[in-house]
């Protein structure tokens, strides 16, 4: 048992590698544009809503407390217990994701589309691709973690149905601790989210 | 198999562990706000990716484990940071070292290299296009 638990987590920790390398693309090309767009960057940026972002990072550190307090209490033989904090941990999936939906209809409701649906007027340097070019990056890269939001969420809820049946114990609690890996990580790539897209200047 | 994965701490000591780790985390992001209203010109990207590195350091190592973990997980975590970071040298290395094309620059760059390497194939196609 103990030999199969350490194997799955290697396979867990080698599927994490492959997400790292995957958003590692997207903030190369977000870090080549802003070289190449300099102005435009920090001009859109400032489109974006601060308390909007500082929230969700607050909301997505605790959720990452909630997951790893799952685990503990599963390896500990609490499944109600576990149970519960994988329903909070969904609960703040959900209020990020509501507060992420809010920011993607305000920024819609402006004309800040990705691409060639850009339609924002009062912009510092009129008809640069820039600002059209921050935004597809911020809609992918967002949009692309938003997802991985989504699937944690679903994971933790099935997770937690079969907590609360006792399914887990010292002796099995592998599903719990790979899914708050994957739920860590998606907390991490946000982490470089924030500051990246929040806060430069 | 409860042996292996963390060292003998009660859970309530593992809780609190959790807890401070927390705080610190949430102390973190409230010092990379506070500082992105500063203007450290471009110090503030610096500042900004080293407290974003500390605090993705903080999750791997307490509410991933890997400090506590089988050393196997780690190098894997650290071998996929490494090439990501192998990638992203090289990224900003061609950036940072390409001039832009200005025509007075693919002018002076034949009149330069001429008389060094003539004769040489590789002068031959820039010269051609005088």
């Amino acid at each position: 048992m103990e030999q199969q638990f350490d194997t799955s987590k290697i396979g867990m920790w080698l599927f994490l590698v492959t997400e790292v390398l995957t958003f590692g693309g997207l903030f190369a090309g977000f870090g080549l544009m802003q070289n190449k767009y300099p102005q435009e960057f920090v001009g859109a940026h400032e489109e974006l809503k601060r308390w909007a972002g500082s929230t969700n990072t607050v909301v997505l550190l605790v959720s990452s407390f909630t997951a790893v307090m799952a685990v503990l209490a599963a390896r500990t033989n609490q499944g109600k217990k576990a149970a519960m904090y994988l329903w909070i941990t969904v609960g703040f999936g959900a209020v990020f994701m509501c507060i992420k939906a809010y920011e993607y209809m305000s920024d819609f409701q402006e004309g800040l589309y990705p691409g060639k649906f850009y339609s924002h007027h009062g912009d510092l340097i009129a008809g640069s691709h820039g600002y059209a070019t921050f935004f597809s990056f911020y809609f992918m890269m967002t949009g692309l973690h938003g997802l991985h939001v989504l699937i944690g969420m679903g994971l933790m809820s099935w997770l937690a149905i079969r907590a609360r049946r006792g399914e887990f114990s010292d002796k099995y609690y592998t599903p719990v601790d790979l899914v708050a890996l994957f739920w860590h990580l998606v907390d991490m790539i946000w982490i470089y989210l924030f500051p990246l897209y929040y806060l430069i200047t | 198999m409860s042996t292996h994965t963390e060292h003998a701490v009660s859970p309530q000591a593992e809780a609190r562990k959790y807890l401070i780790t927390l705080v610190a985390l949430l102390i973190l992001t409230a010092i990379t706000v506070g500082a992105s209203y500063i203007n450290f010109g471009s110090g503030n990207i610096v500042i900004a990716l080293t407290i974003a590195t500390i605090k993705a350091t903080i999750v791997a190592l307490i509410f991933m484990h890997l400090l506590h973990d089988k050393p196997v997980n780690a190098v894997i975590a650290v071998a996929g940071f490494v090439f990501l970071g192998i990638f992203l040298m090289f990224d900003f290395l061609d950036v940072d070292s390409r001039t832009n094309p200005q025509p007075i620059n693919l002018h002076a760059l034949p009149a330069a290299t001429a008389p060094a390497t003539a004769g040489a194939p590789a002068a031959a196609a820039p010269a051609k296009k005088e």
